[in-house]
């Protein structure tokens, strides 16, 4: 064992319970710890570190090579902290002065014990500071990782929610979009919709465009390529619930919507639907 | 070299593609196509695709070019959703195509084209 790990392996098996009492007391202190509930749980996951970290070190694991297969374990449990610390909605700079705040019990049992060789103090310091350091950074990562995961995943879900296809009438099909379109959102509205169309055989998809905000060239672009699509599949579309500011919009920018039928709102092309499939709707009374 | 097999019934041509198009067997379809138009005077064409899960833009253009093939109306029936977003994609409407979702509606198509006097 090196020198330095000698001294790290002495000041973790000094006196573990003072230690993480220490540790746990400066987490609290500077105000960026777990309050109450989330304390025997801090307390939990700073024991299970520390053993890991004994471990680390007392198998001789280089401090400067955090990246290194000795420190696996170490990171392993830095990975759960962090992760269950994002889902819970930690912040990213509390989950990681969780791992820095180390540093107050380490130096201060690194104090007591070490020589006064300037050299060995500085090495000893040193690799102490570099190693908590990485650990820290290391733990900011996997928090960021775990964090941009529930993003994505919501990003999915939200995706998928906000684009049904639904059956409005015996071979009527409908898409009401919600929300600014973009490149993969028309694209999926525009793949389930042909997939429902050659499901159900329907011959008339309606697109309802009331819930979306603005429309610039691009989503008229987009809505063509999906109605053209709709065409060559052997059905027709109809587009629906085009606001006024909309449609002024679209005459502004000078975008050709001939050759597709439109409609004010989805009762208009819904009734329009039922006329061409020759459906005759009336009232039993009065 | 694989032939696509062009069937006949009454005063409507059948043809259904089922294997993926190379190149020389679209040129090979639009040439036997022509001569059975003008050989038994056929009014309508009738191509199912459903089938056919590749396109690329000579197959594309194909399916386009077929409906100018001697004055006969031209129904595609059964694209696939991809094939259709690939050819959107491709910049290829299919201009003057008429297309149905199914051969059945695709026939009810070509009868109503032909002002009823198709008989099968």
């Amino acid at each position: 064992m090196k020198p330095v790990n000698i001294a790290f392996d002495n000041v973790l098996k000094a006196s573990p319970e003072a230690f993480l009492k220490s540790w746990i007391e400066e987490v609290a202190h500077s105000g960026e710890g777990s309050s109450g509930s989330n304390a025997r749980v801090a307390q939990n996951e700073a024991r299970e570190l520390l053993s890991a970290l004994q471990d680390a070190v007392r198998d001789g694991a280089d401090l400067t090579q955090f990246g290194s297969d000795a420190w696996s374990k170490t990171r392993a449990v830095l990975a759960e902290l962090s992760q269950s610390r994002a889902a819970q909605g930690a912040s990213a700079g509390e989950t990681s002065y969780f791992v820095m705040a180390i540093k107050k019990p380490l130096f201060a049992g690194l104090q007591q014990l070490i020589s006064i060789d300037p050299q060995q103090v500085f090495d000893t310091v040193w690799a102490a500071s570099t190693l908590v350091d990485k650990m820290a950074q290391w733990t900011a990562t996997t928090y960021q990782r775990s964090r941009e995961q529930v993003i994505k995943r919501q990003q999915q879900e939200l995706l998928e929610l906000s684009t049904p296809v639904v059956k409005l009438w015996e071979g009527v099909l409908a898409a009401p979009m919600i929300g600014t379109l973009d490149s993969s959102r028309t694209q999926l509205v525009m793949e389930s919709l042909l997939q429902r169309i050659v499901e159900t055989g329907s011959e008339l998809a309606i697109i309802d465009i009331t819930g979306v905000p603005t429309v610039d060239t691009l989503v008229a672009q987009h809505l063509l390529k999906t109605v053209t699509a709709i065409r060559l599949m052997g059905a027709d579309c109809i587009i629906s619930g085009i606001r006024p500011q909309i449609a002024q919009t679209i005459v502004q920018l000078g975008i050709d919507l001939q050759g597709i039928t439109t409609k004010a709102t989805l009762a208009d092309a819904l009734s329009l639907a039922m006329k061409r499939s020759g459906w005759v709707v009336s009232r039993a009374i009065g | 070299m694989e032939r696509i097999p062009v069937l006949q019934m009454g005063k409507c041509l059948l043809v259904t593609i089922q294997v993926d198009m190379q190149d020389q067997t679209a040129i090979l379809l639009q040439d036997d196509l022509a001569v059975k138009i003008s050989g038994s005077g056929a009014t309508g064409v009738l191509i199912d695709i459903s089938s056919l899960e590749i396109v690329d833009s000579f197959i594309g253009r194909m399916l386009a070019g077929i409906a100018a093939v001697l004055g006969a109306t031209t129904v595609v029936v059964g694209m696939q959703p991809a094939v259709a977003i690939t050819l959107v994609e491709l910049g290829l409407s299919l201009e003057g195509v008429r297309t149905a979702l199914n051969v059945e509606r695709g026939m009810t198509l070509l009868r109503r084209a032909d002002g009823g006097d198709l008989d099968f």
